[in-house]
């Protein structure tokens, strides 16, 4: 086998693998340039990817299936939104405990199907990757060349100045954490009908962490995300190949590490490149200063 | 907006103008205060309406009131004749009341039509900034109020960005406008350039409401006056009837007196010694620029400028809260470029830092602990690990008699005291221990006349006694008043020294940048 054909092989099993990392990102990116970040991405992902196995186990079809896990993904993040926005608890720790719901939930309504293989399942290179990149132009343009977009950065940025404009700031917020949890659930659908159609449990295995970090990487730009899920798809993807030659342990942990590596330089060089949006994290209620 | 100097402003409303927005009996609490207590107020059709309060008063209250930020226990507002019910800005707007706050809510990284494009129903869903450009130029011609549509915010300077504020707010149809302390971030000409806008505004029928504490505003811009004192109207008069004094008692209580000591002659050995002071702000770029200055014992330097020249950088290097990046600062003959604020402290620099409440005091922390910060680890308040709470407490309690901070006890947490007792408080922990430099910034923002007063009779003081004082403000005024030398920054250098005696309009000139 050559060395360029074993490049090629690398490179399509990072896009295959990009794919569930770009429609996650896409989706953290939107949530949090509405000022919500979402954690729970692993477990809104691994949700998807159990509802997508079981619905399109169940009707036969793995569109069927994606669809079952946008909606779960969706229910999810709701969730996240009721949480973080009607009751402005900490956003973060209300993502992590979604992860861990979903993680359990998923875990436990998915004992009788464990090591299933999917019946009729998506081809790999079907049309989710090329949707995903136009997807990521689509939100893109959404974000930069529409009211919308004006209105869901602005809240992000500044729900105090949103909120004096009469937006009706957790509207906002609202629709943009489902939606992001629309993506997280079709990027672990993904996961169970197209790139290894079956359920094991804790499938993810912790893509919806990269997820978190790959919003970051790509600074919070639709369009920077295709790239940096491509990359860190590759770099999964390598950690399986490289074990003829590395033991697994310290590959496996190569794109963890990595991440933590990408986050240190954005924070130290990064300053002005990797701004986020300024009220990321931060409740709003209405005349506090 | 010196008067003398003031083209007078059309004061002619005509007297039976139809009444546009009245409020009645406006009532509204706050945990512990009583905010707004049966406020009744109205005002006209082209008619530029002042309301005048010390802060606290309750003039920002019951502008949040009118625009649906807060809801009022009691009361009733009516636009037009109409009785309505403002539950949220949306509503406000919707009645045609535009507000421009005191600290503007704009999005620094978006650019000015997209701030603009935000607030505008009529806008299209795709590409929505076009038309808007269009709008703001248009809008911006008629009032004069020039400004990029293409520049993102944080490229503006304050008062462009104010116009900002006042574009979105008239694109948006607004008809009456509130602007809260609008010329506190202004130079006195930028000042004179915003009381033009006010005056086409009325030209076309529109209706300002100006809050402000600045008497001289109240009598160059507005045609009547409301003024306001512990959330009551105490009267409502045409400007043209009404005298300085007349309205400061209004205000204040009490008559004024607006004479402070008479200035002492002469100063002494150089106490502070800045060459060539390089500073980087929080974005990494330099805003000291070069600075340099000597400031003298028995000497007040006041630093004037609009906010955001360098300023708070300037003082946080000079206290050593942030890094010196290049040049030297000399206090007392030694240099102390590389030292810890805490080092500082010890040798004798004294400071009031801008932000009373987040740098100034511990809130949590009772007033007793409060006044030791500086020195709790030496005896008499300590002994190696243990405190001395006694004489902690009776050292706390002398600093309340001889400054009259109004507190409850010793013991009561220093946040539940007022702003003024609050600043008061830091004043005798910074001032207690005869410091040879002090180094104060914005000492008197956000107080009342009595409390003010009172600070700057402490700073002249100080000064006698052999003191040197850095006094760093905003208020031009205040500056006037207390500084021997003027020193004026802008974009973070320091772009001159004047004498005490020099007017304001020269002052203002180079505080927009003008070389004079």
């Amino acid at each position: 086998m050559g060395v360029v054909d074993w490049i090629l092989g690398v490179l399509v099993r990072g896009m295959a693998l990009g794919t569930p990392l770009l429609w996650g990102a896409l989706g953290e990116i939107y949530a949090e340039r509405a000022g919500v970040v979402n954690l729970g991405v692993e477990g809104m992902m691994i949700l998807g990817a159990f509802f997508a196995f079981a619905a399109a186990q169940l009707t036969g079809h793995p569109g069927l299936g994606l669809l079952a896990a946008a909606l779960i993904g969706g229910m999810a993040a709701l969730l996240h939104a009721f949480v973080s926005v009607t009751l402005r608890a900490n956003q973060f720790v209300s993502g992590l405990a979604l992860s861990m719901l979903g993680l359990g939930l998923a875990g436990l309504l998915g004992r009788g199907w464990e090591g299933f293989p999917l019946s009729n399942p998506l081809p790999e290179r079907s049309i989710l990757p090329p949707l995903g990149a136009l997807l990521a132009v689509a939100i893109w343009a959404l974000l930069y060349h529409t009211r919308w977009g004006i209105i869901l950065r602005t809240v992000g940025e500044s729900p105090a100045a949103a909120d004096a404009m009469g937006i009706d700031v957790a509207l906002v917020r609202y629709l943009a954490v489902v939606f992001g949890g629309m993506l997280a659930g079709v990027a672990g659908g993904f996961l169970s009908v197209a790139y290894r159609p079956s359920w094991t449990e804790g499938m993810t295995g912790g893509i919806g962490w990269i997820v978190v970090a790959l919003a970051i990487f790509a600074s919070w730009d639709p369009l920077r995300a295709i790239g940096a899920a491509l990359l860190f798809g590759t770099l999964f993807h390598l950690s399986f190949r490289l074990q003829a030659w590395i033991p697994p342990e310290p590959l496996q942990m190569m794109p963890f590490a990595f991440t933590i590596l990408v986050l240190a330089i954005a924070a130290r060089w990064g300053a002005r490149a990797w701004r986020a949006p300024e009220a990321l994290g931060l409740p709003y209620l209405r005349g506090e200063r | 907006m010196h008067p003398a100097s003031t083209p007078s402003a059309s004061p002619l409303v005509p007297p039976g103008a139809p009444v546009r927005l009245a409020v009645r009996e406006i009532r509204k609490t706050f945990p512990g205060v009583i905010a707004n207590d049966r406020v009744t107020l109205d005002v006209r059709r082209g008619e530029v309406h002042a309301l005048l309060g010390e802060n606290g008063a309750g003039k920002t209250t019951l502008m949040n009131i009118l625009y649906g930020i807060y809801q009022p226990d009691a009361g009733e507002i009516v636009i037009d004749g109409r009785e309505v019910r403002v539950r949220s800005p949306r509503d406000a707007i919707a009645h045609g009341v535009g507000m421009v706050p005191q600290h503007f809510l704009l999005v620094r990284r978006h650019t000015v039509a997209e701030n603009v494009a935000l607030g505008l129903s009529g806008t299209r869903f795709l590409l929505p900034v076009r038309g808007v450009e269009m709008q703001i130029n248009a809008f911006a011609d008629r009032y004069g109020l020039r400004v990029d549509p293409h520049a993102a915010i944080w490229q503006l300077s304050i008062s462009e960005q104010q116009r900002v504020e006042i574009l979105k707010a008239l694109l948006r149809g607004a008809e009456i406008l509130i602007l809260d302390e609008p010329t506190s971030v202004l130079t006195p000409q930028e000042a004179m350039q915003l009381f033009g806008v006010l005056r086409r505004m009325k030209e076309e029928g529109k209706s300002v409401i100006f809050i402000t504490h600045k008497l001289d505003e109240v009598l160059a811009a507005a045609d009547r006056v409301t003024v306001m004192r512990k959330g009551r109207v105490i009267d409502t008069v045409p400007v043209g009837m009404a005298s300085k004094p007349q309205l400061a008692r209004m205000m204040v209580g009490h008559d004024v007196d607006f004479q402070l000591p008479a200035r002492h002659p002469g100063t002494g050995a150089p106490a502070l010694v800045v060459e060539d002071l390089w500073v980087q702000g929080d974005r990494g770029l330099p805003v000291v620029r070069g600075v340099s200055f000597v400031l003298h014992r028995q000497e007040i330097l006041g630093i004037a400028g609009v906010a955001g020249n360098g300023q708070r950088e300037l003082v946080e290097a000079l206290t050593g809260l942030r890094r010196v990046e290049r040049g030297r600062v000399t206090v007392l003959d030694r240099d102390v470029s590389r030292w810890s604020p805490r080092t500082m402290s010890k040798m004798g620099v004294a400071h009031i830092p801008e932000e009373r409440i987040r740098m100034g005091i511990v809130p949590p922390m009772s007033v007793t602990e409060n006044a030791i910060l500086r020195r709790y680890e030496e005896p008499p308040f300590s002994r190696g690990p243990l405190m001395d709470y006694v004489s902690a407490t009776r050292f706390a309690q002398q600093l309340i008699v001889e400054y009259s901070i109004q507190t409850p006890s010793p013991r009561t947490p220093a946040r539940l005291l007022s702003g003024g007792n609050i600043q008061k408080l830091i004043l005798a922990r910074e001032l207690s221990h005869r410091p040879d430099l002090i180094i104060a910034a914005h000492p008197t923002y956000g107080l009342d006349v009595s409390t003010t007063d009172r600070i700057h009779r402490l700073l002249l003081q100080r000064r006698d006694d052999g003191a040197a004082v850095l006094l760093v403000s905003e208020d031009l005024d205040e500056i006037r008043a207390l500084a021997d030398r003027i020193g004026v920054m802008y974009g973070g250098e320091l772009v001159a020294v004047v004498p005490a005696g020099t007017d304001r309009e020269t002052v203002g000139l180079l505080m927009a940048g003008q070389r004079v």
